[in-house]
């Protein structure tokens, strides 16, 4: 996860860590479940040390990163204001998929049809799993929202699929 | 009944469906064979015209095939004369339509309701049942309202209470979901998924990956016939958070 997500999450107020992991935690929901717990502070430790955050320690603490308040610097305020006005998004690489099959295709090594079937039972199935937790979800949730993202992207994928295996079956049936 | 029967409640053998002659032959279903379990939920995908629909209506009774078996809960019903037919569905099977088709003029209650008084239960009984389902789909304060004071999603839940009011032994759903937005979606799927974990079977065509990702296994059909299949039950190994790049 991009440090700059850890540094929004602190603009609310000074925080411990244990704080931004319990806010990171509802956003996320059941996705949050496989994040490292240490990930958290080992970021904080970062942002220190590049002056975007500042970590106070309570009187007489031994000096952790789990003791500390941290609090955004100037610096540490203008990188969040530059990173909301970002827009940055995330591309799903779908050239290494379809070039997969055509060099399948072309040194018949593989059935691009047999690699199109397979990745959709896989997507299919994540697509179970992220629905799963959606339903599983409360109606308005943040979480319920991210999955809600996940459902639709995946959804996408397995139509441009479906488009591949009619597109390559045409191809055999033809060649 | 054989072990067979108790097992499978629906299964078909080499359904065909074809339409027209000579030159303009259309095979719709094309020599289909399928075994659902009781309790299963079993989708179909395919594009339109694929012929999911025409075999959908016959495996709920509503046409006859050309050639082949329909088995529900070890009956023959391919051969049922009209009358046994019409009973047959007023009893064993429900169906959920796209369009919803609840009557206009009915309040949510009394389409809810219809197929039980027709079926022969006493008012009393029927107005019992298709409440008591009204609470269990959330639309309870929603009973006396007419199908045009209701939205698309509440609409198709109704339609689904209705379809469930005679305990039917399968649920056949033709793209329940293809008239919703996602919001009401989610709504109609997470009515889905209660009755599938309460143990009701479901035969669903359509080509909303969403809807087919809840069944326990996947047909895909193509030019009236199943051409692949995909157990879904098993779900990922992988951790939900993999799914949106979280690690670390």
């Amino acid at each position: 996860m991009q440090q700059e997500v850890v540094l929004a999450m602190l603009a609310k107020e000074p925080s411990h860590g244990y704080e931004l992991r319990g806010r990171l935690r509802h956003a996320l929901g059941p996705l949050g479940d496989g994040m490292n717990p240490g990930h958290v502070y080992v970021t904080l430790t970062r942002l220190e040390k590049a002056g975007l955050v500042r970590g106070e320690l309570a009187a007489g603490s031994p000096d952790r990163a789990d003791r500390k308040v941290y609090e955004l610097t100037p610096d540490g305020q203008q990188r969040v204001a530059e990173w909301l006005a970002d827009m940055e998004w995330p591309k799903p690489d779908l050239a290494e998929f379809h070039l997969k099959l055509i060099a399948a295709a072309a040194s018949g090594l593989a059935d691009p049809v047999t690699i199109v079937d397979t990745q959709r039972r896989e997507l299919l199935r994540r697509l179970r799993d992220a629905q799963r937790a959606a339903l599983d979800e409360e109606d308005g949730s943040d979480a319920s929202l991210l999955l809600e993202g996940i459902v639709l992207r995946l959804q996408a994928d397995l139509r441009w699929l479906e488009a591949c295996e009619q597109t390559w079956t045409k191809r055999k049936a033809g060649s | 009944m054989s072990d067979h029967e108790d097992t499978f409640v629906l299964r078909a053998r080499e359904l065909r469906k074809h339409y027209g002659r000579g030159e303009g032959l259309v095979r719709a279903v094309d020599g289909v064979d399928l075994d659902v379990a009781r309790g299963e939920a079993v989708a179909v995908m395919g594009p339109s015209g694929c012929g999911k629909s025409t075999l959908l209506h016959l495996l709920g009774g509503l046409d006859r095939p050309s050639d082949g078996e329909v088995t529900l809960a070890g009956r023959r019903i391919d051969r049922l004369g009209e009358r046994a037919l019409a009973r047959m569905r007023r009893t064993d099977v429900g169906f959920v339509f796209q369009a919803f088709h609840l009557m206009e003029e009915l309040t949510a209650v009394e389409n809810v309701e219809l197929p039980a008084l027709v079926g022969g239960r006493s008012p009393r009984a029927a107005r019992r049942r298709a409440t008591e389902l009204l609470e269990q789909i959330g639309l309870a304060d929603r009973a006396g309202f007419l199908p045009s004071a209701l939205s698309g999603g509440q609409r198709q839940r109704v339609a689904i209470a209705r379809a469930l009011v005679s305990d039917p032994l399968v649920v056949f759903a033709d793209e329940p979901t293809g008239n919703l937005d996602s919001a009401a979606t989610v709504d109609v799927l997470r009515l889905f998924d209660r009755l599938h974990k309460a143990g009701q079977t479901l035969v669903i065509v359509t080509h909303d990956e969403r809807i087919a990702a809840t069944a326990d296994r996947l047909i895909s059909m193509r030019d009236g016939a199943f051409v692949d299949e995909t157990r879904l039950s098993g779900g990922t190994s992988g951790r939900l958070g993999d799914l949106v790049g979280l690690e670390g």
